[in-house]
């Protein structure tokens, strides 16, 4: 894109920026136009799965519900608690709403179209989704009010827990792929399975990697069944309760971008990302971002459908499953996955 | 000119949270400032090619670092008050700690200005090194010249760690709190939880 400004007229410099910041549109206003309408997605999915109709009334199949949403949230008072500590108070939903945007610049959507093609975009994710922590601990410490600090104790403890395991599964998919370009790892999985399946997920030492790092994104994005952060029979509405109007509306938009970026993670990693299912020529004619956001829509479902069935979890049983159970496992899973492909001559033959 | 500008930004921000980690007053504000500073570290460390180094930094020192300081100073209870009695106390040992830091910088300086020592040259050339990406280069360096090495650092973490295991653990007694047997909790079955009573109208329940 910066040839193209070049192309205008520009100096090198001010085309670079004039593309980044294009670049940045592009990607940020339809990931939030997506999120409002993932959060229609996901009301409809759980009234379908409930046996009630959801959202139908504002628009034509109640699409328009979200904006409707926002725009009441947007009319309302903000309300700043007189004990609370505003600077910090006030950081917190911004902090969580940038630092959601900000893991999409390396998200490849097709092959070459990436805002930032930098050769630790893996890396970068896991360092974005590890910041994700301080929006709400900063919210809970702010509030100056007991439950949302529960909540924030609670949210700190269960992101490291499961960060450490996603940051071993992740080990695995990297060990398979050879690079932590995220572009490279998608390539990498061209006719993966057999010569015709192009998704790392066929592997059958893969497969049981990709649940487990599944069930790390819903602990990571705080979705039940381990949303213990705002669960409303103990904490209220958790680190959220003080706030009120586009601070709370921030919040919630940062939660369902992380969701979405998840769900996209888990696509680029282990699905093939843009590639198509497979290796078919036909089927190479519909775009690659077509299926990218297809197996997107896909990994949403899947959270919102586990959202309507399952129960929460009790606190020790998260972090029971997350230190005692998947962290020995991804453990075990690297040893055995470097080995079996020191075996089979994977890296070169050095073997 | 983009670059110049973004390491005098990270530079001032760095050297400001700096600052202000030691100067705030609220303890947590000293965190969230120290998070600042290391951010901005990392920005630096982008900038002049360790990429792989600056997403560590972040990685490690943010997101896990940070958040344990974070969730202890939480916690604390802490009076400002006898915070700042200390200070005329510990006003000497203050300065004397700070006294040599700037004796060490300053030696320090002076001898890379006289240049005494020959310690490589730093001019950027030998960065990229084995003309491979960062990951690649570390990875050789720590797996294949400094084998050795990296295994006796892996094992003496190793060490520090069953050490504060093995004065953390505590066996308590087999029906304690905390001592859950997770096997038998997934075992229980409705029927050995709840039972069924009819009251008869009038007559209560007993359990």
């Amino acid at each position: 894109m910066t040839e193209f400004f070049q192309s205008l007229g520009m100096n090198y410099e001010f085309a670079w920026f004039t593309a980044t910041i294009a670049g940045i549109l592009l990607i940020a206003l339809p990931v939030m136009l997506a999120v409002a309408m993932v959060i229609y997605v996901d009301r409809k999915v759980w009234a379908a799965i409930n046996l009630r109709r959801g959202p139908n009334v504002v628009g034509p199949f109640g699409l328009l519900q979200s904006f409707a949403d926002a725009l009441k949230v947007m009319l309302q008072e903000t309300i700043i608690p007189s004990a609370a500590n505003k600077g910090i108070f006030i950081l917190a939903p911004i902090v969580t709403f940038t630092v959601a945007l900000a893991a999409w610049a390396v998200v490849p959507f097709d092959a070459g179209v990436v805002l930032a093609d930098i050769n630790v975009g893996l890396l970068y994710i896991l360092a974005i989704s590890s910041l994700s922590v301080y929006g709400v601990v900063m919210a809970g410490w702010a509030s100056n009010s007991k439950y949302p600090f529960f909540s924030a104790m609670r949210a700190a403890a269960q992101m490291i827990s499961y960060e450490v395991s996603i940051g071993f599964i992740l080990v695995c998919v990297v060990l398979f792929a050879g690079t932590f370009n995220l572009s490279g790892i998608v390539n990498a999985q061209a006719e993966f399975g057999l010569g015709v399946v192009n998704a790392f997920v066929v592997h059958p030492l893969i497969f049981p990697i990709w649940v487990m790092f599944f069930i790390s994104c819903l602990a990571e994005t705080q979705r039940v069944p381990f949303d213990l952060t705002e669960a409303e029979s103990e904490l209220v509405a958790g680190y959220q309760t003080e706030y009120s109007s586009m601070a709370f509306a921030m919040f919630w938009l940062g939660e369902y971008a992380n969701i979405l970026l998840m769900c996209i993670l888990n696509a680029l990693l282990f699905w093939g990302g843009w590639l198509p299912p497979i290796d078919w020529e036909p089927l190479y004619y519909v775009p690659g971002i077509v299926w990218l956001l297809l197996k997107t829509f896909m990994f949403f479902f899947f959270f919102s459908w586990v959202m309507a069935t399952v129960p929460r979890y009790r606190y020790d049983q998260l972090m029971r499953l997350g230190w005692k159970v998947f962290l020995p496992l991804s453990l075990f899973f690297i040893v055995v996955i470097s080995g079996y492909l020191m075996a089979t001559g994977h890296f070169g033959g050095a073997a | 000119m983009i670059q110049t500008f973004a390491f005098y930004l990270f530079a001032v921000l760095v050297i400001a949270s700096a600052v202000m980690v030691i100067m705030s007053r609220n303890p947590v504000h000293s965190v969230l400032w120290l998070i600042l500073a290391f951010f901005n570290a990392a920005g630096l460390m982008v900038l002049v090619g360790a990429e792989f180094i600056a997403m560590l930094l972040v990685i490690v020192y943010v997101g896990a670092v940070a958040v344990l300081f974070l969730f202890v100073v939480m916690m604390l209870d802490i009076d400002f008050a006898e915070l700042r009695a200390g200070f005329i106390k510990n006003f000497p040992l203050g300065i004397a700690i700070a006294a040599v830091l700037l004796a060490e910088l300053v030696l320090g300086i002076g001898a890379y200005r006289v240049g005494a020592i020959e310690l490589g040259t730093p001019d950027g050339e030998s960065a990229p090194l084995l003309d491979r990406s960062n990951i690649e280069s570390i990875g050789a360096l720590l797996y294949r010249d400094y084998i050795f090495l990296f295994e006796a650092a892996g094992i003496i973490l190793l060490v520090a760690m069953i050490g504060a295991i093995v004065l953390t653990h505590r066996k308590g007694p087999k029906d304690a709190r905390g001592q859950q047997d997770i096997g038998k909790q997934n075992r229980r079955r409705p029927e050995e939880a709840t039972v069924m009573k009819q009251p008869g109208i009038g007559t209560g329940v007993e359990l």
